[in-house]
């Protein structure tokens, strides 16, 4: 247990913090989706489209700032094609997801194929004091600037969802939309909202991975990153403490993942790969769905008796 | 459990409802909407074609030429077809039961793992071995699927989000294969080193799908003749059989299929076994028709083209065949695309487009439709 021991530790805390950061930022925005009742497939597509557009939008204003502005305006976009397709005209919300999701891909290899840019990354941000804490000072206190958003956000998610009134009636619409329709509440309209709530957090999310923690846009680079977000928050039992604890295991598995074979162990990086989709299934299967998964989750819904 | 009784699911992918006749106004309305939906996508295609300094005029001549301008060009669009075809028949079977089965990528890969273990390992003439190989792929993938119905009908967990999770564990599944020396890595001469893409060894030429033309840079396989066959099989098993009318029952009204002695789990776990033995099949048959080794990403997006091609669909079965065409054709233009210096990535946003431009129209239609019969018979729909 020697120096280098330590500070292998510190190192491995850090890329998992960092990598949790990106996946909880658009697993926050997938908590509150699906707690209204979308099961919103499209967030890996927002974040892809945000990555593209905040390291492009970097590149052509010459900011990190505006360029992360600007992607997450990308991830709003995807969310109000996805919640008004799925939520006003109806098309079923997976096919929703997946087009978007596919056009996100296409779109972005082709137009990074055709563009050449320059993005600008975000600068490291050191809180003095905090981030001389041994082991996980760095990782907590020493980021790229968006990464402190998450110290509002997470406070802020928990609030929305339990004590305004504005989550509470998500939480009814998710769970039983023909009760919360005949008490008045326009269940399309909230979860429409929910949605463009995700897409904020999904565009956060994409545009952190490419200008604050890269600093570079590569063909797929969000690498299923959005379909990891939603693993965490079915691994979570669609609670706040749940998710933040799923993101931060599949960050530590990515982490470990990329560090352990450059610190001589060998590993079965396949099995690190899978983890979080092998553990959202054992969720399901381990946790009571008809108690824990918002009844509501997946379907589309039309007034009356069906 | 009673509130979810209360609101059964609603067909998953395309709404089913025997259509009756709409007056021809509608049906006009619904062609116009869709040649309009058509041109505004191809629109889109064009402009941002057109944005990043390509010429659209270009590019579709070649995605033609290379898709059906030539021997060459026709054989690679007819190759992609089959699979597609293959996918997109078993995505029908399970929409028409109600539920979406999302998980053909992973489907494929690992029936394409296991025909190929199988092919690797068996010493037999060469109809045999084909056999065996295409009828483990169709196992392999219909167990896969399986996974996601157990979980549907004992725990209550959507099979769209379990299908789609084990898309990703079965690609890791193959990875881990194909990287072991003692599962399915290529044997490689001493001293040479691996690949940077690992593979297992090719087939055996027995377990070859047969060919039905070859020629200068070109071999047609039969995959297409296999998948154009089943879909004939299934369009009539579909429509006039007691298990096809048993499935849209279960699919329309699960309350009502279980009132009258028709169980859901049985008939949904069942669609939902035959879609994914349809996607291992069609990776069968892209292991024995074109690939002859299995890789890391052996799936290759044939899933999603697949799934795409039964959404523009809809409800009528047999207009797979022509869905599926379509995007075999892209898919083949695509091939060709980078020779004329623009990015074939361009060709997934098309694809992404028409099938959202098909899907709007065919909802309305859909809408017009339930209209039209709560009309006829009088229910109120509240």
């Amino acid at each position: 247990m020697g120096a280098p021991m330590i500070d292998n530790i510190t190192l491995i805390v850090d890329s998992s913090v960092r990598i949790a950061a990106t996946l909880l930022f658009a697993a926050l925005g997938e908590l509150v989706a699906e707690r209204a009742g979308t099961l919103n497939i499209s967030v890996e597509g927002a974040m892809l489209s945000s990555a593209f557009a905040a390291a492009y939008g970097s590149h052509a204003t010459g900011s990190a700032y505006y360029g992360f502005l600007i992607g997450v305006a990308v991830g709003i976009v995807v969310s109000l094609m996805q919640a008004n397709l799925s939520h006003r005209v109806r098309v079923n919300q997976f096919v929703t997801g997946l087009i978007l999701n596919l056009l996100a891909i296409g779109v972005t290899s082709f137009l990074l194929a055709e563009v050449k840019m320059a993005p600008v990354q975000f600068g490291l941000v050191r809180i003095p004091g905090l981030a001389s804490i041994p082991i996980i000072g760095d990782a907590l206190f020493e980021q790229r600037a968006p990464f402190f958003l998450l110290y509002g956000l997470v406070p802020l998610v928990w609030w929305v969802l339990k004590r305004s009134r504005w989550g509470l009636e998500l939480h009814a619409v998710g769970e039983n939309p023909q009760a919360a329709d005949a008490n008045g509440i326009p269940v399309d309209v909230r979860r429409r909202q929910a949605i463009y709530f995700g897409g904020l957090l999904a565009g956060i999310s994409g545009a952190y991975l490419s200008v604050g923690l890269i600093g570079a846009f590569t063909p797929n680079m969000t690498a299923l990153r959005g379909f990891i977000a939603i693993a965490a928050v079915i691994f979570g039992g669609w609670t706040l403490s749940g998710t933040v604890a799923g993101t931060l295991l599949f960050g530590g598995a990515e982490a470990l993942r990329v560090s352990l074979p450059a610190l001589g162990v060998t590993i079965t990086p396949q099995v690190l790969i899978a983890l979080p989709y092998l553990a959202a299934i054992a969720a399901i299967a381990v946790l009571s769905q008809r108690r824990r998964q918002p009844a509501a989750l997946g379907k589309t819904f039309r007034r009356g008796i069906t | 459990m009673a509130a979810a009784e209360a609101y059964p699911a609603q067909p998953a992918a395309a709404v089913t409802v025997r259509p009756p006749r709409l007056p021809l106004s509608d049906y006009l309305r619904v062609g116009a909407l869709l040649a309009a939906s058509v041109a505004a996508a191809i629109g889109c295609a064009a402009l941002l074609l057109s944005v990043t300094g390509s010429s659209p005029a270009t590019v579709f001549r070649a995605m033609v030429s290379g898709s059906v301008g030539s021997r060459v060009a026709l054989t690679a669009t007819l190759n992609h077809t089959g699979p597609i075809l293959l996918v997109a028949l078993g995505t029908l079977v399970a929409a028409r039961s109600g539920l979406l089965n999302i998980g053909q990528e992973g489907q494929i890969s690992i029936g394409a793992l296991f025909g190929a273990a199988v092919g690797l390992a068996v010493q037999a003439p060469r109809g045999i071995t084909l056999f065996v190989i295409l009828a483990t792929a169709a196992v392999a993938g219909a167990i896969w699927a399986s996974l996601a119905s157990l979980l549907r009908f004992t725990r209550g967990g959507s099979e769209v989000i379990t299908t789609l999770l084990l898309n990703f564990v079965g690609f890791q599944v193959v990875s881990l294969a194909v990287n072991r020396p003692w599962l399915l890595q290529e044997d490689l001469p001493e001293g040479s080193v691996l690949s940077a893409s690992p593979q297992s060894n090719p087939l055996p030429p027995a377990g070859h799908l047969p060919t039905l033309a070859q020629g200068p840079g070109f071999r047609l396989n039969s995959g297409i003749i296999l998948a154009a066959g089943l879909a004939l099989v299934l369009a009539f098993l579909l429509a006039r059989t007691r298990w096809g009318f048993e499935l849209r029952t279960v699919g329309l009204n699960p309350r009502a299929a279980r009132r009258s002695g028709v169980s859901p789990a049985l008939v949904g776990s069942g669609a939902l076994a035959i879609s994914g033995a349809l996607a291992g099949l069609a990776g069968g048959v892209l292991l024995a028709g074109t690939a002859f080794r299995v890789n890391d990403g052996f799936s290759n997006n044939y899933g999603w083209e697949g799934l795409l091609a039964a959404l523009v669909a809809g409800s009528v079965t047999l207009a797979v065949v022509p869905s599926s065409l379509l995007f075999g054709a892209l898919r083949a233009g695509s091939g060709v695309l980078a020779a004329t210096g623009v990015s074939p990535t361009i060709v997934g946003a098309v694809q992404a487009l028409v099938v959202l431009a098909v899907t709007l129209p065919l909802l309305y239609l859909n809408r017009r439709r339930l209209r039209a019969l709560v009309q006829r018979t009088g229910l109120s729909r509240t």
